[in-house]
């Protein structure tokens, strides 16, 4: 079966989906990366959706569980790179993924969680 | 109706075609008199001819239902006409007249051809009567039309027009809303604000409702949407110019707006210019007033 590569990038793991979600290939993504995040103690999951093209009900979902899962063991998840159709689609589907952090691009990912790793600017507002 | 009176009407409309035009002619250009810069003499004795010559190939079969295969070119030709004439800002008076007009030169010929039979006169007549009501009408209903789509494109770009995306500075966008907020203009709103975050990777949108007259729940509703797809994208929103009536409304409502909200733009700028790291400050050298 596909499997997602999940990458180890200083202390964040890196998920960059680039092939149709189906359901299998997601709960074995959900199922990896909760051993990967034990396994290596990272403190951050970024999660690349910018080739991401369809999205239904389930993904979103699965995002939402990810980011529940990864905060019980105290990494931040951080969606990025969603297109703006994804991004309208999940918010009228009535998924507008409270529990996950967003950024625009892997760049701005990584610094937004490297600012939550460092406690002296974190009083960043929201 | 019988099949003599039936073949009158493309009869006359054959054996008196010259004068039929020259009349015609006369009664349209009476009605373009004061603005004859609007139609040339030569394209209306075109169309014209044309029309007397389509009327009577469609008649000659008989058919008197303007639907019937053998009007379809009179169909299409009436078409083109109204459409172009609504283009050009005919009045539907203007437009109507084209085919009424000719009511009264072709009754004048049915007359002298049907010289002693009443009944016969009068059976013609009206068929003749109800075949160019059923025409005139088809003008108006497609001159109506062209105006309708005229409309629908007008609104179209009035919709584009409406929901600029403002770049105030690197990282932060505005969005004056002016108008009502319905589902199909948050729909355009929305779709421009992501693609302008994308292309600008801004960090904080600031979604104005100075312009917007009255806010329900529907409309909170749909700008919340659009919060909740910019904060997908990496951006975080802050709603400002919510005026007094619409502040009590919402809580009134019950709505919960669970976004940062400020009174005013400004403050919302100077908001937004804190979360970047920056401030804006008065320059010690310039000379205080």
């Amino acid at each position: 079966m596909e499997r997602i590569p999940i990458l180890k990038v200083g202390d964040v793991l890196l998920v960059t989906i680039q092939v149709d979600m189906h359901d299998q290939v997601a709960s074995a993504l959900e199922e990896d990366l909760t051993t990967r995040i034990v396994a290596t103690g990272a403190h951050g999951v970024l999660i690349d959706i910018s080739a991401l093209e369809i999205v239904d009900s389930f993904i979103g979902r699965m995002l939402d569980n990810i980011a529940a899962v990864s905060r019980v063991l105290d990494a931040d998840t951080v969606v990025v790179g969603m297109r703006p159709a994804v991004a309208i689609t999940l918010v009228e589907l009535g998924l507008s993924l409270t529990g996950v952090k967003t950024a625009l691009n892997v760049d701005k990912g990584l610094a937004l969680i490297e600012r939550r790793a460092r406690p002296d600017q974190d009083d960043d507002g929201d | 109706m019988s099949a003599s009176t039936n073949a009158v009407i493309p009869r006359v409309l054959k054996s008196h075609e010259s004068d039929l035009i020259a009349e015609w002619m006369r009664e349209q250009m009476s009605v373009f008199s004061r603005s004859t810069s609007k139609v040339k003499e030569a394209d209306l004795r075109h169309q014209t001819s044309e029309f007397l010559n389509l009327l009577q190939v469609a008649t000659e079969g008989g058919a008197t239902d303007i639907n019937s295969a053998d009007f379809s070119r009179v169909r299409d030709m009436l078409h083109d006409l109204s459409r172009t004439r609504s283009i050009s800002g005919f009045s539907p008076a203007e437009t109507a007249t084209f085919v009424f007009s000719l009511k009264r030169p072709l009754f004048s010929r049915l007359q002298k051809e049907m010289d002693r039979d009443a009944e016969g006169l009068a059976t013609v007549t009206w068929a003749a009567n109800e075949l160019l009501d059923k025409l005139g009408l088809y003008t108006m209903e497609v001159y109506q039309r062209s105006r309708d789509q005229v409309i629908a494109r007008q609104q179209e770009e009035l919709l584009e027009l409406s929901t600029p995306v403002v770049k105030l500075w690197d990282g932060i966008l505005a969005l004056p809303m002016i108008g009502t907020l319905d589902s199909a203009r948050t729909q355009v709103v929305m779709e421009s604000l992501l693609q302008r975050i994308v292309e600008t990777g801004a960090a904080v949108a600031i979604i104005d409702i100075t312009g917007v007259p009255t806010v329900d729940t529907l409309t909170a509703q749909h700008l919340l949407k659009a919060v909740s797809a910019a904060r997908l994208m990496g951006a975080d929103c802050i709603i400002s110019g919510i005026r007094p009536q619409i502040a009590q409304t919402i809580v009134h409502l019950g709505v919960e707006l669970n976004v940062v909200s400020k009174a005013s733009l400004a403050d919302a700028f100077a908001l937004a210019l804190q979360r970047r790291g920056r401030v804006v400050r008065r320059i010690e050298s310039t000379p205080r007033t």
